[in-house]
């Protein structure tokens, strides 16, 4: 090491590695003790962390703010439901979700990634509509509006279903952090954050731009699109106004701002909180908990531009001029 | 021997305006080269031509000999055409040395980000900011911001720099400081296309200098004599005074 500057760069890289693993370490521990109730509001946490991790890396790390996330959630859900319908294998169906995922985010990104700002937002927000449409009407492959029914895990106790489906978010969720810690410190994640801030600059600096922002978008999918599939395997049931809902595309938004955008752990401490604020607020106000979860995310992302990780970031720098 | 850059008769419309108009230019390995004329005349208009910002309507654009008309900027600056910018444009966010690092990561071809770090603190000691490396952009002033724009467009690794008015906007003494680190800059065997509207920077820096005006190329040729073309007194000052002037000129 021949300057501190890189000292810095290799530190911050493997503080950021040993985090995550005490993190996932901690959170590997529910199964051993919760009881099912807790198990699902765990996978369900899990499962926020997962699509909060991707999207933060086409609009934390980017800075382009997608609503495609219900798109990817319920082509996912739907890639794996149909082929297992197929008599496919569960892993495989869950891989062949991803795939599916990734390939149609490459493509979209490649049109869609022109427009910027608003324009953007609006686009991605209509792929969901489109998708929704197109599988209500395909009746014969995937049931429509009657829904699709995905083959019950048998020979498994209540409680033995609640652990497996933990165990599959926890390892999901573990993998998208890993990738985001290896783009984070890695070229694409530079690239990614020189367009964030100026992408005309980072054009003119060299930064591929269009495989950059393609690259990015197509990592928000592979992980949300699994996700998707292993929710359909866990609720065994999906039908299309219920895995195309627009909120898994605005509650990862939520998320990542709760708890920091384009930082590491920022999405996964805004799954934590917005899950717990959600539920103490659903129980305590159940005619008008939205109202009132509404409220709160107002003011957190007022009064916290950065998110809950700035606090933290601000604390560590507030020495330095 | 082919020159480093060569435009043909290159023109940028936008709608009805032609910006540029059928210039055509060589520049030779080594040169540094003064672009001037008048508020408007098309000189940032023809470094985004050349850098594939704005690509040409008409006409071509060869950098050592290869058509870079259509490249996208990011080729270009791959390509080894780096450029600075009149309104300077660093990543606030980014630390000083990790704006620069970026540069030699995406155009200069370095290796790892480590690698980046280190010749991005190299640009940023030869041009006198390396106190200031683990400072944010934005901190920094415009003497200083001006500096972290060689120092990016350093880092890039280019055969031929363009320099976007570097010296807008600095006093006197900043401006003998970034006159020097030009003519360093130089030494090291980059060719530098200049836009300036300080004479004293063109006539100490260029060997030649071409003068655009309503984005054509009205004069070019060494630096004291294209001061007193009649036509290039007319586009800055005015017909009258062009009459007034032209068999005694002013120095």
């Amino acid at each position: 090491m021949s300057n501190p500057a890189m000292a810095a760069l290799h530190t911050a890289a493997r503080r950021d590695l040993g985090l995550a693993c005490l993190l996932f370490a901690l959170m590997a521990l529910p199964p051993f003790v919760a009881d099912t109730y807790i198990l699902r509001l765990g996978t369900t946490m899990l499962m926020y962390a997962v699509l909060a991790l991707s999207w933060n890396f086409i609009g934390g790390m980017a800075g382009y703010p997608s609503f495609a996330t219900a798109a990817f959630f319920g082509l996912g859900a739907y890639a794996g439901g149909v082929a297992q319908k197929f008599g496919i294998g569960m892993w495989l169906a869950w891989g062949f979700a991803g795939l599916l995922a990734l390939l149609f985010a490459a493509a979209l990104g490649l049109a869609l990634l022109r427009l910027r700002g608003h324009y953007f937002a609006i686009a991605s927000l209509v792929v969901a509509e489109v998708l929704r449409e197109i599988i209500n009407s395909a009746t014969d492959l995937t049931g429509g509006g009657m829904g699709l029914n995905l083959p019950l895990r048998t020979g498994q106790s209540v409680e033995q279903q609640a652990d497996f489906f933990y165990w599959t978010m926890l390892g999901l969720a573990a993998v998208a952090m890993a990738a985001t810690l290896a783009v984070q410190h890695g070229r694409l994640g530079f690239g990614l954050r020189c367009i964030q801030q100026n992408e005309s600059a980072a054009d003119m600096l060299g930064v591929n731009t269009t495989a950059t922002k393609t690259s990015a978008f197509a990592l928000s999918a592979v992980f949300t699109g699994i996700a998707g599939a292993i929710y359909a395997s866990w609720v065994n049931y999906i039908e299309p106004p219920d895995v195309f809902d627009v909120l898994y595309s605005v509650k990862p938004i939520v998320m990542v701002l709760l708890g920091g955008a384009g930082s590491a752990f920022g999405p996964i401490i805004g799954a934590g909180v917005f899950l717990g604020l959600e539920e103490i607020v659903w129980r305590r106000f159940l005619e008008v908990h939205s109202g009132v979860l509404g409220l709160l995310i107002v003011l957190l992302v007022l009064f916290l531009p950065r998110g809950l990780a700035g606090i933290a970031r601000r604390r560590a720098r507030g020495h330095t001029p | 021997m082919t020159p480093l850059l060569e435009l043909r008769a290159v023109s940028r419309r936008f709608g009805g305006l032609a910006a540029v108009n059928n210039v055509s230019l060589s520049v030779k390995a080594g040169e540094i080269i003064g672009l001037i004329g008048p508020n408007g005349a098309g000189k940032t208009t023809l470094v985004n031509v050349i850098t594939g910002v704005h690509p040409a309507s008409s006409g071509s654009v060869l950098f050592n000999g290869r058509d870079v008309t259509r490249c996208a900027p990011w080729q270009a600056a791959r390509a080894g055409i780096g450029r600075t910018f009149q309104i300077v444009q660093p990543f606030p966010e980014l630390t000083v040395v990790e704006n620069v690092a970026a540069a030699a990561l995406f155009a200069g071809g370095a290796s790892s980000i480590r690698n980046a770090r280190t010749q991005a603190l190299e640009h940023l000691d030869f041009v006198g900011l390396g106190d200031f490396a683990e400072r944010s952009a934005s901190a920094l002033t415009l003497a200083m911001r001006k500096r972290l724009e060689l120092a990016k467009g350093l880092a890039m690794r280019p055969r031929l720099l363009l320099l976007d008015e570097v010296n807008a906007g600095l006093n006197s003494s900043e401006i003998n400081q970034a006159l020097e680190l030009i003519q360093a800059i130089a030494a090291r065997g980059i060719t530098i296309l200049i836009i300036e509207h300080l004479m004293k920077v063109v006539t100490s820096l260029c060997s030649r200098v071409v003068v655009l005006h309503h984005g054509e190329l009205i004069a070019e040729g060494e630096p004291q004599s294209v001061m007193r073309d009649p036509k290039v007194i007319q586009a800055y000052l005015g017909k009258r005074y062009a009459a007034q002037t032209t068999g005694a000129p002013h120095g």
